[in-house]
Parts: structure tokens; sequence; C-alpha cells
């Protein structure tokens, strides 16, 4: 039994659970089906431990399998099978995605039990990781998108999982059109690819790519930029990054699934996938880079100054991609990889601690209301410390370790690299900085009146279900939790999953200390091996210069926040005022919404209502009307054909038969 | 005896039943017509199974009087819902196709 | 011999066609068609298929024919209203027929089809067109056909009492 047997299954079981969930709503009990879902997932997980296992038992230059379950389409040397390539990257991401969501499953058993929607949350959740793992374990270009297609249709779902809620059903168009707009990126790329190189199955791509393209040649940059608009949109970055933020909207534990560890960092995998060809067009790979950095300074910024848990959570998910960004344009290829496998851990806990007190708070997001969390909800509120720790790059931390690799090897390539050393430094020192914004603001103080109601009662308040985005009163009849969650941290699905979440988020980092080991870079080091800049590493002693820089950096963020929050709680308003045009770009997310309305929907809609006033009542209606009329008569004519009468048919059909049977007897003559 | 007797003959029953088809209205009759150019069908068959000295012709005149006898039972069937319903049994009275 | 056996056969047959054909009486149109398959059964005797003839006269004019006389004594002798709502297919479409058997008669006798001759007619195996013969045939060569029809007509069979049958709901119209 080969890796690819394995892979089929890690495809098979969550594939299987959505359908079996979907199908069987409504008889099977709420509980199966969380069980099936959940189970579905851990046997996926399994599997991907399965083929990870088998695929290390290969020597290290065959540790690639390609296979394929039958041909797809074979049209004039166009061929595109339905296989599946298993090698130590894919298998990193199915551990990674599989596992994370392994946890994410555990935790939605509980925290989603009120809800109305339980069958129909699983199915798409595991109808997601589903999509997700065709993805990762896709073997070209096609089947690749038809996974990126997938999960963007899963996001859409979960995002407007809540469909009676307007926010969240406007938050899934404007997360899936903005997906769609990638997807064509890649739809492009690849018929580019197939049309430079006569081939889309990875294998071949990457090996035939170097003999036709010169470095920076075009046509290579031209496919790199189009894959990169794919990768950018499915990431959230600029200037896709506006739908991550509304997305939220969603449930929880799918914001801490899909919109922090696995779907977001779908485009960092592509890149790092398609790194054979970035490598041939070193101008696509510095952009990659600069976008990664231009967004983890501005979702930074946006972070800390927005006061909505959630949308926090969800900038600084935008900015930790910017780093995973960069890590793949600068070349660190298994360093990106190792950020992507860390933050999935420390964001799906942070989300997961978030979930918890949002519950407890009866669904309000604001943290400038919730007070008083470390008394009320100890096990959480450890949670979160430990997350905003690593999330934040604390000393010995996971986030500390993956986060300056990726600076030290900006810094080893040295030359106008540096400046994604200094970038992301201010990046990591504005990440401590909003993190513990939120740990100083919620944990300590004075219990707010519903974390008071928690102490006393051990239950958690039952508000009006309102809409936390536009406070309105709402419909709780269908597709919504049906009472307010009563479960905060008690249930012990939402402790397991927090506190293996929290383990790993703690010690995810040991896998990679320098000079000591490199789990994570030796084992995709069979992928990378054909990069020139993989085989290339900072020395020991400078890469523990530069963890010692983050480490001050964390440490001076983290006391900034503690001074701004903590000891003098009235700094934040002054400085608000001091620098209040500022502050207002910030919270206003440097009104990248408005930015992608003035230059995209504006001329999009002048379009539209030109097409409205003009094009659509002369020249539409003029040639369907025209068409009607003629059709019309012509129908008139041959109306009276149709009498209705069964004879009059036979009668018709024998002239026809009669005619034809002439027709043959003239021509034998 | 020649074999385009028979073909002759064969053809002159087919069109017979198919005009009895178009002139005449009764349900019952015209199933009766279709049953004539059946036969005349059938015995087409069967002349040139003896032309060609080969039986299969033979089984497919089985085959054919296999099809007729289902046609017949569901026709018949249909005749008799129709009177059951005091439907006219006038095939020209069911013109609900009528364009 | 067979010259006249044939014309008396063809006559026959062709006389009961036209009667089924003419007759305004329904019940005196399916005795009509039964006069016309005994004979057309003696035509099939002239082509070597005894056991087509015999089903014909067994099968086809016995059991057939019964439940046409059935339906037909059912429903009554409905005779045609003289009034004809589609006067010009009495004209044209016994013309068009006609045609139709002229263009098929020219194409027979026109096509120098070897042996059409006559005389020159293969002579058949022994054994020829007996039930022998005919049964090997159909359960060996041709089994799937033959259990394919036997499918057909239980189908029929149940869609006659699907649509004859009694409806309990709609007793008033039944």
């Amino acid at each position: 039994m080969n890796a690819a047997f394995w892979g089929w299954l890690v495809l098979l079981f969550p594939l299987l659970g959505s359908v079996v969930i979907g199908l069987t709503f409504r008889v099977l009990p709420a509980r199966a089906a969380g069980m099936i879902g959940v189970g579905a997932i851990v046997a996926a997980f399994a599997c991907g431990i399965a083929a990870t296992i088998s695929l290390q038992g290969e020597p290290a230059e065959s540790r690639h399998v390609a296979d394929s379950l039958w041909q797809y389409a074979s049209v004039g040397g166009f061929q595109i099978d339905l296989g599946i390539y298993v090698d130590p990257l894919s298998a990193f991401m199915v551990l990674v995605v599989t596992g994370v969501s392994s946890l994410i499953h555990i935790y939605s058993f509980s925290y989603m039990q009120s809800d109305q929607g339980y069958h129909r949350f699983f199915s798409y959740l595991n109808f997601f990781v589903f999509s997700m793992l065709l993805l990762v374990l896709a073997g070209n270009f096609v089947l690749l998108i038809v996974g990126w297609a997938f999960v963007g249709f899963a996001s859409y779902a979960l995002i407007s999982y809540w469909y009676r809620r307007e926010t969240a059903t406007r938050a899934g168009m404007k997360a899936f059109v903005i997906n769609v707009i990638g997807d064509i990126g890649l739809y492009i790329a690849a018929i580019l690819i197939f049309r430079d190189l006569g081939v889309i199955d990875y294998g071949a791509v990457f090996e035939k790519a170097p003999e036709v393209f010169q470095t920076n040649e075009w046509s290579i940059v031209a496919i790199c930029l189009c894959l990169l608009v794919g990768a950018f949109a499915k990431s959230a970055q600029m200037p896709f990054h506006t739908w991550l933020a509304d997305a939220m909207e969603g449930p929880t534990p799918v914001s801490a699934l899909i919109h922090a560890a696995t779907m977001v960092t779908a485009g960092v995998y592509l890149v790092a996938r398609a790194h054979p060809l970035f490598e041939l067009a070193p101008a696509a790979a510095d952009l990659t880079a600069i976008v990664g950095l231009v967004t983890l300074l501005i979702a930074g910024t946006i972070a800390i100054a927005v006061t909505d848990l959630k949308r926090i959570i969800a900038y600084s998910t935008m900015s930790q991609i910017g780093y995973m960004f960069v890590a793949v344009g600068i070349g660190a290829y298994s360093a990106g990889m190792f950020h992507l496998m860390t933050h999935a851990f420390f964001k799906a806990l942070l989300f997961m601690a978030a979930g918890s007190i949002i519950a407890a708070m009866a669904n309000n997001q604001n943290i400038d209301r919730m007070k008083g969390f470390g008394k009320a909800m100890p096990f959480t509120a450890a949670m979160l410390i430990i997350g905003a720790l690593a999330l934040s790059g604390f000393p010995g931390t996971s986030g500390w370790f993956s986060k300056d690799e990726i600076l030290d090897f900006a810094a080893f390539r040295g030359g106008w690299y540096e400046i994604f050393v200094v970038g992301g430094f201010i990046g990591a020192f504005l990440t401590a900085i909003y993190s513990f914004r939120i740990v100083f603001r919620i944990l300590p103080g004075p219990p707010c009146e519903e974390t008071a109601h928690l102490i006393e009662t051990g239950h958690v308040v039952h508000g009006e279900p309102v809409n936390p985005a536009t406070g309105g009163r709402e419909d709780t009849e269908v597709g919504f939790p049906g009472e307010e969650h009563h479960i905060a941290e008690q249930a012990p699905g939402m402790k397991i999953g927090m506190a293996v979440l929290g383990f790993l988020a703690l010690v995810g980092g040991l896998l990679q200390i320098p000079g000591v080991d490199d789990v994570v870079t030796s084992f995709l080091e069979p992928t990378f091996e054909d990069s020139p800049l993989a085989a290339t590493h900072p020395s020991v002693s400078s890469a523990w210069l530069g963890l010692a820089e983050g480490a001050v950096i964390s440490i001076a963020g983290i006391a900034l926040a503690w001074w701004l929050y903590v000891k003098r709680p009235t700094a934040p308003a002054t400085i608000r005022r001091r620098f209040r045009l500022l502050y207002t770009l910030f919270v206003n997310k440097w009104y990248g919404d408005q930015i992608v309305d003035f230059l995209v929907v504006r001329p999009v809609k002048g379009v539209g209502s030109f097409a409205d006033r003009i094009f659509e009542p002369f020249l539409i209606n003029g040639l369907t009307g025209g068409t009607i009329a003629t059709v019309r008569s012509a129908g008139g004519a041959v109306r009276e054909l149709q009498s209705g009468m069964l004879r009059g048919y036979a009668f018709l059909m024998l002239s026809g038969i009669v005619a034809v049977a002439l027709y043959f007897l003239i021509r034998s003559i | 005896m020649a074999i385009e007797w028979y073909l002759v003959l064969s053809a002159l029953l087919f069109s017979i039943g198919l005009a009895g088809v178009l002139i005449r209205r009764n349900p019952v009759v015209i199933l009766l017509c279709l049953e004539l150019m059946l036969s005349g069908g059938g015995l087409a068959l069967l002349s040139f199974s003896r032309l060609h000295g080969d039986g299969d012709g033979q089984v497919f005149v089985l085959m054919v009087l296999v099809v007729a006898a289902a046609e017949v039972v569901v026709g018949l069937g249909l005749v008799v819902a129709m009177f059951r319903r005091r439907i006219p049994l006038d095939v020209d009275e069911m013109k609900e196709l009528q364009g | 011999m067979v010259e006249v056996a044939f014309f008396a056969g063809a006559i026959g047959a062709i006389g009961g066609a036209i009667a089924v054909v003419a007759l305004r009486n329904p019940f005196y149109s399916v005795l009509a068609l039964v006069v016309h398959l005994v004979f057309l059964a003696g035509i099939f005797l002239l082509l070597r298929a005894q056991f087509i003839a015999a089903a014909q006269i067994v099968v086809y004019a016995g059991a057939v024919m019964v439940i046409y006389v059935f339906v037909a004594a059912y429903v009554g002798g409905i005779e045609e209203p003289l009034f004809d709502s589609a006067p010009q297919l009495r004209v044209f479409g016994p013309v068009l027929a006609a045609a139709l058997f002229i263009e098929i008669s020219i194409a027979v006798l026109g096509s120098a089809l070897i042996g059409l001759g006559g005389e020159g007619v293969a002579d058949v195996p022994a054994g020829f067109g007996t039930p022998e013969a005919v049964g090997r045939l159909m359960l060996e060569d041709f089994l799937i056909a033959f259990e394919a029809a036997s499918m057909l007509l239980l189908v029929a069979a149940v869609a006659a009492i699907v649509l004859a049958g009694r409806k309990k709901e709609t007793g008033g119209a039944g």
C-alpha cells in the first residue's frame, strides 16, 4: 500500500462524511451526525499519517508518488487525469489540514450544539475539508482549480451559514466574488501553462519549464502573476483582502478552520508548490514578497484600531499570511510552511478562545465591553494568553521560532531584502501590541454585566438575538442557534480542542530550533531540493541573533501594550486624539473597501446601468423582440397543421414516406 | 411461383391497412387496420426468409406477432378506458394536441 | 397447382382486408380480419412456414381476435357517423396509399434481386419452418430477443390491467 493509496483514502473519508450527513439529515440524530463528521476527519488524519509514513519509507530522491484514478478527458493531446500527487509538501499540508480540522471539528461538536442547522454545518464542514484536501493533493493544475473552486464554494456556504442574517449572506457573496476573481487568474495561468508547455501535470510542468522559459521571460512572469492573482485572492492579500474581515460573519469554528488555519493559506501552498515556476520568474517572486510585506504592515495597523474581537484576529491572520508570502517569495519555502503550521495552531486556538468568549457575551463581539474574563473563564483565558504569546512571538513559543526563521532568511539573502527584515520586525512589534491589547482589555478588570452573570450563576447570559455587525434584532426561526449557546467553555469538546491546540502552539516551535533540530526543513527537503535557494541556510549563530532580536521586540511590544491598556488606561484615548488622522485611516481599514468600491464597483455599476438603460432596451430587446416576432409569425403559419387530429398526422407522415420513396426511386433510375 | 408475387401481395395488404388507418375513425377499427399492416410486413419477411432459405425471418415474424399482441392489449385497454369514461370512440374527437 | 393455391389465398386475404376497411360495423370488421388471417396462413404454408401459419391461426385468429370480439361487443357496434370532420382524407388517404403501393411494387419488380425470377430460388433445407427448426433458432440464436419479448408481453398485460381496471376513487366515472 503506497502513499497514493492512503492519499485517496484521505480524500474519500471527508467526502463520504459530507455526503452521508447531507443525505441523512432527516433521520440521523444530531449527535450521530456530529460524530460522523468528527470521525471522518479523524480517519482522514490517520490516513494522512499513514501516507506520510509510507512516503518516508522511500529513498529521498524518489519521495513523490503520482497516481491517477482515471482519465478525465483526453482531447487532441490535451490530457487530464483525475490524479493526485503525494510528496512531502502535500503530505505536510494534509497533516496540518486534517490535524487542525480534527480538533476544530471536535470543538464544533460542542460549540454548535444548540444550533438548528447542526447537520448542515457538519456536512458543509466535511465538504470543505474534502475540497481543501483535493486542492492540496491535486496532481495537475486542472484538479487544483477544481479543489480551489470547491473551497471557494465551501467558504461561501459557511460564511452565509446563518442565512437569515443579511450581513452574513452579503459577506458570503463578497468572499465568493473575490475568490472567483482569483479563480479566473488561476484559469488563465493554467491555460498559459498548457499553451507554452503542452502539459498540465505538476511533474511534467516543472520538468519542462526550465527548458522552455528563459529566466524572467515575459510569458513565465505572466503565468506567475496569474497564479498570484489566485493566491492573493484566496489568501486575502492586498488588494484582494477586503473579504476576509467580513467573512467573520460565519460561525466561529468556521473562522478558525477556513479563515485562519487552512483555506487562506492555500495561496502560500500554491506558491510553494509552483516554486520551480517562480524561480524562473524572480520578478514575480519578489512581487510576492513585497505584497506580503505591505499586507502584513497594513493589516497590523488595522488590527490595532478595530474593536471587533473576531475582526482583530482576522486582520492578524492577513498579517501573518503576509509573513508566509514574504517567506515563499524570498525562497524560504520550508520556513514559510513552518510558519503556516504554527500559525494554524495558534490562530485556530485564538479563534476558539474568542468563540468561547463571544458565546459568553451573548454574541457581542466588541472588546470595549468585555471585562473580567480572567476570573469568569480561567481556562479560556489561559488559552487566550497562550495564543497571544505564540502570535506575538514570545520567546520559546512556536511563533517565535517560525516567524524569526523567515526574517533570518531575508537577512541572509542581504541586499535590498533587508527591507523585509525591517518591515517584518515592525510588523512583529505591531503584532505584539494588538494581540496583548486583546488580552489586557478582556481578561483583567471588574467583571462586566455578562461576566458577572457567568461568575454568579455558572451560565452564560441569554441576550436578545442581535446581529453583531449592525445591532439589529434577528429572526431566529431558521438557520440560527435556537437559544443562545449554553456552553461557554464547560463543554468537553471545546476544552479538548483548545487544550491540544494550546499545547501545540506552545511547543510546536521546538520542531525547528536552529542548531538543534530541523524536522520541518528536512521533511520538506525532497520537494524543494531542486531549488538553488533551499540548500542555503543562514548560520546557526545568525539565526540565534535573529531570534534574540525577535524576542526583544516581542517583549517590548507586550510591555507597550501593558503600559497602554493596563498602566495608563487613558493613554489610548489621548493617542487617538493626537493622531486622529492616522487613527481614522486605520479604523476605516485604510479605506480598502472604499477604494475597491471606487476603482472597481462604481465603473462596473456604470457599465451595468449603461447596459440597462441603452444597450438592453434598444439592442437586446430589439433583437430578441424581432426574433420573437419572426418565430411567432412562422409558428402561426404552421399552426394550422397542428390540428390535433391523429389521422391528419398519419396523413402527413405518409406523404413524407411517399415523397422519400419517390426520391429514391427517381434517383435509382 | 415467383417471389415477386408474394412481395407485391404484402405491399398491397400494407397499403390497404394504411388507407384504413387514414379513413376510419373508430379506434378499434384503426387497430384492426394496423394488424393488416403488420401482417403485410410479416408476409414480406416470410417471403425473404423463403428466398434465402434462412429461418431467421420466421423467428422475426414471431417477434412481430408478440409485439402486435402487446400493442393490441394496450390499445384495447385504452379503448375500454375511453368507453368507461364516456369519451366518444372517435379519434377525431381527441384533439388536445391542437396547436 | 401452387399458383392456384396462391391466387386463391391472395384473393381471400385481399378480400378480407378490404372488408376490414370498408365495413361500417366494427364487429364485422373483426370477423373480416379473421377471414383475412386464415387465408394469409394458407399463403404462409406456401412459403414453407408451417409453424408460423399454425401460430397465426391459433394465436392470432384464435386468441387475439377473441379479445377484439369481446371489446367490439363491449363497446357496442357503434357505426361511424357519416359526417366526416376531414372529408379530404377520404379521398387523399387512399390515393396516397395507392401511390405507396405502386412505389413499392416498382421497387420490388424493378430491382433484379437474384433468384427473384422464381425458379432459381434456392431450395430450403429439410425441416425448414418446422416447429423444431424455429424453436431451435429461437432458443439458441435469439434467446435474448425471446426473453425480451416475453418481458414486453408481461409489461403490456400489466399496462392493460392498469388502463382498463376500475378506479375505486373515481367510481362514479367507472
